[in-house]
C-alpha cells in the first residue's frame, strides 16, 4: 500500500515537472523597451489587441518571459482574461455537475434518477482523461484540416503562457480546461434521448466512440487554427462558417447522433401505452436554472476575453433565454390551454441552445428575434414531429438540441452583423453583408449539412460496433425494474412508509 | 361495534379529525389511499406526452366506536369532509366482532 503510494506521488511529480517549467530568469539581449512602447503593449492588452511580444523581432513590453534557445518572447498572460476565462471554465462544468443531471434527473422516472446522475459523473471523468492524453491536442493543435495532431498529447507543451492560435491573454492550460467543459457536457447531452433504457457498459464503449469519430474532428473543424470550417480564424478555410459557442460542435454533433442512437435503441418498454412523467419537476426547474447561470460561460466566455465581444455575447444570451422561456410556455397555454413549468424550462434551454453560436455575432435585436425562433420551433418538433413519427426521444435531445442547434446556425448565418465582431471583417471577405440573405447563409448551410452527415453516419456506425460487441439494451427485467438498482447497486430516494404523509 | 371507513379529500383531514374529536372519539387510523369513483382522474401533460392520472390521492380514516356513537360520528364526518363539489368521497360501515386493546387486554367496547 505505501508502496503504490509513493510510486503514484513519483508519477506526479513527473507529470508536474512538465507542466511548471522553470521560469528563465535571464535578462533579454535586446535594448529594453521604451516607455512608449511598454504602453503601447499595455494598451493592446487592455483592448485585447494584437500582442507586440508575439513578434519574434520587436519585442516591445516586459508582458512576456524570455526564451533564450529560440531567442523568443513568450507572452505571459493577463489577469483580467484569465480570471473571466477559469471563471467560465467552473461555469461551463456548473453545467453538467450538477446542472444537466438534475434537469434530467428530473425528467426521468424514479427509479432511473441515479443512472442520469451516474452517467454525467463517468463522461466527466472519461472526458478529461481523452482529452488529456490526445483529445486537446487532436482539436486545438494546429495538424490537418480535419484533425490536429499529438504535438500537445498529455498537454506537454500546454503551459501557463497562452496560444496565440486562440488568445493572446488567456494561459493555454486555462484554455485547455475551458474547452474540455465543452467536450464533456456534448456527449453528456446525447444520454437525454437514450434515458432509461441503454446499458451502463454500453454507454461508456459509445461514448468512448463517439469522442473520436465525431467531437473531435467536429471541434477541429469549426474552432482549430486550421480547421476546416473555422471561417473566423483560418484564412484558407475550405467553409467559411462561423460558429462562436458551439452551435453545430456541441449542439447539432449531440442532438443528430441522440436520434439516430435512439432510433436504432429503440423504445422503452410500455412506450405511449404506461404512463412515464418526470419524477420530480421541482430538481428539474433547479437543473434548468443552474443551467442557463452556467451558461455564460459557455457564450461569453467563448470570447476567450472579457472584451467587447464578451459583453455582447453576454447580452444576447440573456435576451434570447428570457424571450424562448417566454415564447414556450405561451404557446402551450394558447394551444393546450395551461402554461407548464417543463414549458418554460425547455424554453430557457431552446432559446439558449439557438443563441450559442450566434451570441457573439449577432445584435440584442437578432438575439430577440433567435428567441422567439427558439421558442417556437423547438417547441414544435417536441410537441407534434415526436408523436407523427414515434420516435422515443425520452428528453428531447433532438427536439431541443439537434432542432436548437441546427436554426441556431442557420440564423447566425442570416443575423450576423460587423457592428457587432469586428473580426466578421478579417477571414470572412464578403460573406457578412449586414442583410438577411448574406452570402454566409450558404456557407452556414454547408457546415450544417458536413455535421449533419457527420454525426448521423458516425452514430449509426458506432451504435451499431457497441451493439455487436456489448450488446445495447439491459434484460427487460432490469429495465422494468430500475436502471438505479441493477446498473448502480443503489436507490435514489429511501422514504420509509408513512414519511409522506 | 361499528367501523367506520371515511374516503375523504386530502385537505378535509384536518377538519375531520377535530369533528370526530368535538364528539369525543379518541382515537383513528389513518391511510394515504388512492383510488377513483365518479370524480375520474385528471390529464397531466409533459411536452408532447398526455397521460391520463386515473387514481386520484385520498385519505382514508378509520374510526371503530360502539353503536351508540355511530350515527353522530358519520354525521360529523360528512359534514366536516363536504365541499359540495364531485370527489367529497364516501363513508362505508360495518360490524365489528371483537377489539382488543393490548396493554390492557381490555376487551369490546371498553378497548375502542
Amino acid at each position: 500500500m505505501k508502496k503504490s503510494i509513493f510510486l503514484l506521488l513519483v508519477l506526479a511529480g513527473t507529470l508536474t515537472g512538465h507542466i511548471s517549467r522553470a521560469a528563465d530568469a535571464s535578462a533579454p539581449k535586446r535594448a529594453e523597451p521604451t516607455l512608449e512602447q511598454r504602453v503601447s503593449d499595455l494598451e493592446a492588452a487592455f483592448l485585447n489587441g494584437p500582442r507586440a511580444a508575439d513578434s519574434t523581432n520587436n519585442v516591445r513590453s516586459k508582458l512576456g518571459e524570455y526564451d533564450e534557445k529560440s531567442n523568443t518572447y513568450k507572452p505571459l498572460p493577463g489577469p483580467g482574461a484569465n480570471a473571466w476565462q477559469m471563471t467560465s471554465a467552473a461555469l461551463v462544468l456548473f453545467m453538467t455537475l450538477p446542472g444537466l443531471a438534475l434537469f434530467y434527473g428530473g425528467l426521468v422516472r424514479r427509479k432511473n434518477v441515479l443512472s442520469v446522475m451516474a452517467q454525467c459523473l463517468f463522461i466527466t471523468g472519461l472526458v478529461t482523461i481523452l482529452w488529456f492524453v490526445c483529445g486537446y491536442s487532436l482539436v486545438f493543435h494546429r495538424g490537418g484540416a480535419v484533425l490536429g495532431n499529438l504535438s500537445n498529447a498529455f498537454l506537454y507543451g500546454v503551459t501557463s503562457n497562452p496560444n496565440p492560435d486562440y488568445s493572446g491573454y488567456v494561459s493555454e492550460n486555462v484554455f485547455a480546461m475551458y474547452q474540455l467543459m465543452f467536450a464533456i457536457i456534448t456527449p453528456a447531452l446525447i444520454i437525454g434521448a437514450i434515458a432509461e433504457r441503454m446499458k451502463f457498459a454500453a454507454i461508456c464503449l459509445f461514448m468512448l466512440l463517439w469522442m473520436f469519430v465525431i467531437y473531435f474532428p467536429q471541434a477541429h473543424m469549426i474552432w482549430g487554427a486550421d480547421g476546416f470550417m473555422n471561417g473566423l480564424g483560418n484564412p484558407d478555410a475550405g467553409i467559411k462558417a462561423i460558429d462562436f459557442a458551439g452551435g453545430t460542435v456541441v449542439h447539432m454533433t449531440s442532438g443528430w447522433s441522440a436520434l439516430i442512437l435512439c432510433l436504432i435503441l429503440g423504445k422503452r418498454i410500455g412506450f405511449g401505452k404506461q404512463p412515464m412523467p418526470p419524477h420530480s419537476m421541482v430538481l428539474c426547474m433547479v437543473g434548468t436554472g443552474m443551467l442557463w447561470v452556467g451558461w455564460y460561460g459557455f457564450n461569453a466566455g467563448s470570447a476567450v476575453a472579457a472584451d467587447v465581444i464578451a459583453a455582447n455575447a453576454f447580452t444576447t444570451t440573456t435576451i434570447a433565454t428570457a424571450v424562448a422561456s417566454f415564447v414556450w410556455p405561451l404557446a402551450e397555454w394558447i394551444v393546450r390551454g395551461k402554461p407548464s413549468v417543463l414549458g418554460f424550462c425547455s424554453g430557457a434551454v431552446a432559446g439558449l441552445v439557438v443563441i450559442t453560436p450566434a451570441c457573439g455575432y449577432v445584435t440584442p435585436r437578432g438575439a430577440a428575434i433567435i428567441g422567439v425562433a427558439a421558442g417556437l420551433i423547438p417547441w414544435f418538433f417536441c410537441y407534434k414531429v415526436k408523436s407523427w413519427f414515434g420516435y422515443d426521444d425520452a428528453l428531447d435531445t433532438f427536439g431541443v438540441h439537434a432542432v436548437g442547434g441546427t436554426l441556431g446556425a442557420l440564423l447566425t448565418g442570416m443575423l450576423a452583423r460587423h457592428s457587432v465582431n469586428p473580426n466578421l471583417a478579417t477571414n470572412l471577405g464578403g460573406h457578412v453583408k449586414n442583410s438577411f440573405f448574406q452570402p454566409l447563409v450558404l456557407q452556414q448551410l454547408e457546415a450544417i449539412g458536413i455535421t449533419l452527415v457527420l454525426a448521423t453516419v458516425g452514430t449509426a456506425v458506432i451504435a451499431l460496433i457497441v451493439k455487436a460487441v456489448v450488446g445495447l439494451r439491459p434484460a427487460e427485467e432490469i429495465e422494468l425494474s430500475g436502471l438505479d438498482l441493477n446498473e448502480h447497486g443503489e436507490e435514489g430516494y429511501h422514504i420509509a412508509a408513512g414519511q409522506q404523509l | 361495534m361499528k367501523k367506520i371507513e371515511a374516503i375523504i379529500k386530502p385537505f378535509k383531514l384536518e377538519e375531520v379529525k377535530d369533528a370526530l374529536g368535538e364528539i369525543g372519539i379518541e382515537g383513528m387510523t389513518v391511510t394515504e389511499v388512492k383510488g377513483f369513483g365518479r370524480q375520474k382522474g385528471h390529464t397531466e401533460i409533459y411536452r408532447g406526452s398526455e397521460y391520463t392520472v386515473d387514481f386520484l390521492p385520498k385519505i382514508k380514516v378509520e374510526v371503530v366506536l360502539s353503536d351508540e356513537k355511530l350515527e353522530e360520528a358519520v354525521s360529523v364526518i360528512v359534514r366536516a369532509a363536504k365541499t359540495g363539489k364531485i370527489g367529497d368521497g364516501k363513508v362505508f360501515v360495518s360490524n365489528i366482532e371483537e377489539a382488543v386493546r393490548i396493554r390492557t387486554e381490555e376487551k369490546g367496547a371498553q378497548a375502542v
